[in-house]
């Protein structure tokens, strides 16, 4: 099951509204993406929060043998 | 608590440093897991690898233990440090040196040092 680079953009900017958001397809095959999101609200936030709250936007679709997404190579940074 | 909350619990606990992966340090089977081990391997830090793919109870419960969706993830002194991505940032910018430094874990410096040159 794949996603568009699109979808995963809308759920990321849909909760981080002013951020820098990159999406990369690594593959090729709609399975395979890294995301660049920076973003203001990141700040004072280690690393794993600011990876936790991108997770929590992509609503679930990481999950398992379920998700949709089945890697996404996570950058986080302030502006 | 449940079985795989509880054992989770005293695994990190009983280890200074545990990487629940797919696989094992001797044999990756995921190329995330695979980058991260052999990130420790090479700095031959003394780690337990706990192989999620062995139990489908863990391969869940260290998702929401940890609150984090993907597998590998690093734990170190009972603390969840993180995946694959910020491991390796880690790992380039030395602050897992530091960790290491401030956890009393022992690792091998030249070997960190090599690679932040061989990825400079």
């Amino acid at each position: 099951m794949a996603i568009q680079a699109q979808e995963i953009e809308d759920l990321i900017r849909a909760e981080f509204p002013k951020a820098q958001v990159t999406i990369t397809d690594l593959a090729g095959d709609g399975n395979h993406y890294a995301a660049e999101v920076i973003d203001e609200s990141f700040r004072g936030k280690n690393r794993v929060q600011q990876q936790r709250a991108v997770y929590a936007a992509l609503k679930g679709k990481m999950d398992g043998a379920n998700g949709q997404l089945h890697a996404l190579a996570l950058t986080t940074k302030v502006p | 608590m449940s079985d795989a909350k509880q054992q989770i619990d005293e695994t990190i606990k009983e280890n200074d440093v545990v990487l629940f992966m797919k696989g094992t340090k001797e044999m990756p089977q995921c190329g995330f897991s695979s980058r991260v081990a052999g990130v420790l391997n090479y700095m031959a830090v003394d780690y337990k690898d706990i192989n999620v793919l062995a139990d489908d109870n863990i391969r869940q419960g260290i998702k929401d233990f940890s609150d984090w969706p993907t597998i590998p993830q690093l734990y170190v002194k009972g603390e969840f440090v993180g995946g694959c991505d910020i491991i390796t940032e880690m790992a380039l910018s030395a602050e897992l040196d530091t960790l290491f430094d401030d956890s009393s874990v022992t690792y091998d410096k030249d070997a960190a040092n090599k690679i932040r040159e061989a990825n400079g």
